[in-house]
């Protein structure tokens, strides 16, 4: 075709959309498939005997399949120990920040008290501070408590309103349910945190679910924290297990790439299986705070 | 009168969890934190009060300061702009009148949600310059392979790489929520004048999303001024310093080499930066950002 006809061909309006149309396709189809190769290949290393790790061209499908790599990891770290570790902190964590900061959320949306605003814009403002900035003398404070090497860092502080993003997510959603019920209930003749316990929290199950999912997400991935609070082996998360594992896998004797990639997909796994079921409050908590775990 | 004390008190209660937690988490040690920035302390016995050597110290004895810095701007230089507009042209693809969309949102937004040790551990295997996935897939393209994690010119963007998709997602999805809140008669104004897609895109969709970019505008420089796990997990801060960023100096003075006062000093400036950026943006986001209500 010459030029001018191409270009007649694509003034055509409908051929226009068209065009446009499926270039949108695929483009969209590049990006995202770039997005996912990574874990792709993750999985599929993971499952690769050793010399396969180390061929050109690479292979994507394992040949043969070694489910056995799973099984040498479970050997090599104790996991079902860091599951276990994490699974307790991210509960107790969160089961504080989700309770706590309904709470919270509730007084600053329905109670008018001198300073209100003004406190509000603080815990607006504790968003801005960085938290790498409180690391040390948190961590002088809970030494001093002794709370080192204990669980106690990575919970206790959580039972104090769990962080302006969840009060935010929380208030945001108690200023959209009206007032009405709670009058109703007073003149019923409930107090103000038995309005809120069996009058207002059982409407909030889809902020409270979103929270918890945030929550979840958060306290899993979180690694920083642990780093530095958990010594002791027997009190590892996943992540630090992973990172300990990455450490001895480098070491020596025959590389372990192959079971590293496995032991990241066990890592991975449990929040890829919750948020297959939960994707709708995943999206909602980002979308709604703007922060990653 | 006798209600309104009532319910001041009651609203006192309801807030007082944060308000407790504020006072001991939050405030005492960022007090704390600013006097033991002035002396020296390693854990043992009590901070021995040293006035501003730690300020001194870290502006005009420590090259590494400076390194630390240098490095995290660069970080913070490359990887805002890219994520910024990486994920707004992401979320006006997605905001197209396609099928799918949630399939491809669900795949741009898996990595945000995975820890980040596992996906930096899946990046350090991907870039490793033998045997990587990236390097055979440029080699098969005939492209010359790149040392990406072992060079000292390369480490910051193979981290800028890894911190793009682990995020990307993130980014966009905000955004696709700021783009679905642009009421549609606007464009469809603009179609009946003749607008063109770039007028369009100037003149309504970048105004009616301001307040989203602002949002994502500070988000993302706070989070990249502080960027921690990745370089801690991919580099340890290697090679040759060239991927030792502010946190991760912070972090070894503070817990490897047990500098507590010279610590708190790091983290105080580094608390003004990114402070002082971000007040710099609210200034100047009066002159960029549009709020329909006003």
């Amino acid at each position: 075709m010459k030029a001018s006809k191409v270009q007649a061909w694509y003034t055509s309006k409908q051929r226009r959309e068209m065009f446009d149309r499926a270039l949108t396709y695929v483009i969209v189809t590049a990006l995202a498939v770039m997005f996912v190769i990574p874990l792709v290949w993750t999985v599929s290393s993971s499952l690769k005997s050793n010399p396969q790790m180390y061929i050109f061209p690479p292979v994507w499908i394992p040949n043969p399949i070694q489910w056995e790599n799973y099984a040498r990891v479970l050997q090599e770290i104790p996991c079902a120990l860091f599951f276990k570790n994490t699974l307790w902190i991210t509960i107790l964590a969160g089961a504080g920040q989700v309770l706590t900061a309904a709470i919270v959320g509730y007084g600053f949306a329905r109670f008018k008290f001198p300073g209100r605003r003004v406190l509000f814009m603080v815990l607006l403002g504790t968003m801005m501070i960085p938290r790498e900035v409180l690391l040390v003398p948190q961590f002088i404070l809970y030494n001093n408590l002794k709370w080192v090497d204990t669980f106690k860092p990575l919970v206790v502080p959580y039972y104090f309103g769990g962080g302006p993003f969840t009060i935010f997510l929380m208030r945001q959603f108690f200023m959209s349910v009206p007032t009405t019920l709670d009058e109703a209930a007073k003149i019923d003749g409930a107090g103000a945190f038995r309005t809120f316990w069996s009058i207002i929290l059982p409407l909030s199950k889809p902020v409270l679910a979103t929270a918890s999912i945030l929550s979840f997400q958060w306290h899993w991935n979180d690694f920083i924290s642990p780093l530095i609070y958990l010594q002791s082996r027997e009190n590892f998360t996943v992540s630090l297990g992973l990172r300990m594992f990455q450490s001895v896998a480098g070491i020596g004797g025959v590389p372990k790439d192959n079971l590293l990639m496995a032991a990241s997909v066990m890592a991975l796994l449990p929040i890829l299986i919750l948020f297959v079921f939960m994707q709708k409050h995943f999206v909602r908590g980002i979308v709604m705070t703007g922060i990653k775990g | 009168m006798k209600a309104s004390r009532r319910q001041a008190l009651q609203g006192y209660l309801f807030i007082s969890p944060w308000l407790i937690g504020f006072l001991v988490f939050t405030l005492g040690p960022l007090l704390y934190s600013l006097y033991v920035s002035f002396s020296e302390y390693s854990l043992f016995g009590s901070p021995y009060w040293t006035g501003l050597d730690n300020y001194q110290r870290a502006l005009f004895e420590e090259p590494l300061f400076w390194k630390s810095l240098k490095n995290t701007l660069y970080f913070v230089a490359l990887n805002v702009p890219l994520s910024i507009i990486g994920s707004l042209l992401l979320a006006m693809l997605l905001n197209q009148n396609i099928r799918g969309k949630t399939v491809y949102r669900t795949m741009f937004y898996i990595p945000s949600i995975t820890p980040v040790v596992a996906t930096t551990l899946i990046w350090v295997w991907i870039l490793r310059s033998d045997f990587g996935l990236l390097n055979m897939m440029l080699e098969k393209i005939g492209l010359p392979a790149v040392p990406w994690l072992s060079s000292t010119r390369w480490a910051i963007p193979s981290l800028v790489l890894i911190s793009l998709w682990e995020i990307g997602g993130q980014r966009m999805l905000i955004f696709l929520a700021g783009l679905q809140g642009i009421n549609q008669e606007l464009y469809e104004a603009a179609d009946i004048d003749g607008g063109s897609v770039l007028q369009k895109f100037f003149h309504i969709t970048l105004p009616m999303l301001s307040p989203t970019l602002l949002f994502n505008l500070i988000i993302s420089i706070i989070s990249s001024f502080n960027v921690f796990t990745t370089a801690f997990i991919a580099t340890k801060g290697g090679p040759a310093n060239a991927t030792l960023f502010y946190v991760l100096y912070l972090f070894k003075n503070a817990f490897e080499w047990f500098q507590m006062g010279y610590a708190s000093a790091l983290a105080w400036l580094l608390f003004i930066v990114v402070f002082a950026v971000t007040v710099l943006q609210f200034v100047l986001s009066k002159r960029w950002v549009y709020y329909e209500s006003e």
